[in-house]
């Protein structure tokens, strides 16, 4: 009786198709619907290899990554997670590219009065809670906060800081009102525009650079290389600009 | 080593408000369950019953839009008393009094249902008020069930993650419990930290769960003894 009940369940978990041998692209969290748009113009050139992508923070895939996850290339938002990767040996040499720029904005939500114009601005009474990703594995919170050292407000904005697990988070909680004032990208940006307003765009010493490189362990490490060539080609570079990024 | 303290006693202070809170819902809803018939007794139930199924992210998603800036609640709390509760430890306390209140219900209306009603209807004619019925027949019968659930509810509440991280942040010092700065720490590549952060947590449990064995163990002899 108890076998007759339990035996459907059982099929049913047999009838799961296995997923087929796949690409899996790492991609920044602000990559999302750009790498998206990539991963299905890739599929349709070639037919068969079917894209699998992973989306977090820079610092968080880097993790995964140091620890065995099973990854053929990797996008990070900003140089310097892509040289620890580097550094720790995980990378195809020859395979590391710059693919795209990108630019540091603070946004608020729409019906914000009087808008901040820049980041002495976000020390006012008005501004009382400051979205920005975790410092330590969010570049888009690195590049804040290196910003705000260097224009002397981060120890007054300290107390407002609303840590965020990637920089989508804070995206979200500027739409929904929950905080007053989130720093994200130009690209972030301009996917919720109906949402979010941009307030000032934030100086990044040196620029907001993406690089991409297929890993030493991938089992299929030929077209990882070629979905890179893909993601640096015209056509890849043109999906790229529609989503707002500039040229690398 | 400074801030894992105040993490522990974070994550301390909310399951503790958090079991406090379901010892009064939980008791009250366990009696109601058990005791009255009324329309839509068992849809009620079902619904309470939710969290422990839900994916906690539905579930701190439901709080998010439910408790926020711009959700029903959280407009008027801030209109009316100019209260923000999104990213404070009291929201941390709702998640967790909320993910962890089927825990208590469920145990303590299957307890009142144990008790023999026979009891009190004697205690009814010995004069007893309905209240004192309650508390001096009803309740001390089904109290080693409520407790069991408590105890459930404390571990779960200590452990509670998702929801949580939806709807009080990250913030270090002052909604960073202790689940969510392991999950910082390995999030970033801070091992060091994780490890001692993992420790204290099984520590932790640890003692609750001998503290727990050694309660329950207690009472069970005390009950014996009496009997």
């Amino acid at each position: 009786m108890i076998l007759r009940t339990l035996l459907p369940f059982v099929l049913l978990l047999g009838a799961v198709p296995a997923s087929a041998a796949a690409l899996t692209v790492s991609a920044a969290s602000s990559l999302t619907e750009s790498f998206q748009a990539v991963a299905r113009a890739y599929e349709q050139v070639h037919p068969g290899t079917q894209v699998d992508l992973n989306f977090a923070a820079s610092g968080v895939l880097l993790q995964q990554i140091s620890r065995g996850a099973p990854v053929d290339v990797f996008a990070s938002a900003d140089l310097p997670t892509m040289e620890r990767a580097a550094q720790r040996g995980l990378l195809l040499t020859g395979s590391r590219h710059v693919f795209a720029r990108n630019t540091l904005w603070v946004v608020v939500p729409p019906r914000t009065a009087v808008p901040p114009r820049r980041l002495q601005a976000l020390a006012d009474r008005g501004v009382q809670r400051i979205a920005l990703g975790n410092p330590d594995s969010v570049p888009a919170g690195h590049y804040a906060v290196q910003a705000l050292r260097r224009a002397g407000v981060w120890s007054a904005l300290e107390g407002k800081v609303i840590r965020t697990q990637n920089v989508r988070q804070s995206l979200d909680y500027v739409a929904r009102g929950e905080v007053d004032a989130g720093f994200v990208y130009a690209t972030d940006a301009q996917a919720m525009a109906a949402r979010v307003t941009r307030a000032f765009e934030v100086p990044v010493e040196g620029g907001i650079a993406y690089p991409l490189a297929a890993l030493k362990g991938s089992r299929h490490p030929a077209e990882a290389q070629r979905f890179i060539a893909f993601v640096r080609s015209p056509q890849g570079q043109a999906i790229l600009r529609r989503h707002g990024f500039s040229a690398p | 080593m400074d801030l894992d303290w105040t993490a522990l006693g974070l994550s301390l202070k909310v399951a503790g408000w958090a079991t406090l809170i379901n010892l009064v819902a939980g008791v009250g809803l366990g009696a109601l369950l058990a005791r009255r018939r009324f329309p839509g007794r068992e849809l009620l139930d079902t619904v309470l019953t939710l969290p422990m199924v839900l994916p906690p992210t539905v579930l701190g998603y439901y709080l998010l839009v439910l408790i926020g800036r711009n959700g029903p609640l959280g407009a008027w709390l801030q209109a009316t008393f100019g209260i923000n509760l999104v990213f404070t430890w009291q929201a941390a306390v709702i998640a967790a009094a909320v993910a962890s209140l089927p825990l208590v219900f469920k145990p303590a209306r299957a307890a009142f249902e144990g008790v023999d009603r026979q009891l009190e209807q004697a205690a009814r004619t010995l004069g007893l008020t309905e209240a004192a019925v309650f508390f001096r027949v009803t309740l001390p019968l089904a109290w080693r069930g409520i407790l069991a659930g408590l105890l459930l509810a404390f571990a779960r509440a200590m452990g509670e993650f998702g929801a949580t991280l939806m709807v009080a942040g990250s913030i270090p010092g002052r909604t960073q419990t202790l689940s969510i700065a392991i999950y910082e720490a390995v999030q970033s590549g801070q091992d060091g930290r994780a490890n001692a952060l993992v420790i204290l947590t099984s520590v932790v449990c640890i003692v609750v769960l001998l503290l727990a064995a050694r309660l329950v163990g207690g009472r069970r002899r005390g009950m014996r003894d009496v009997a």
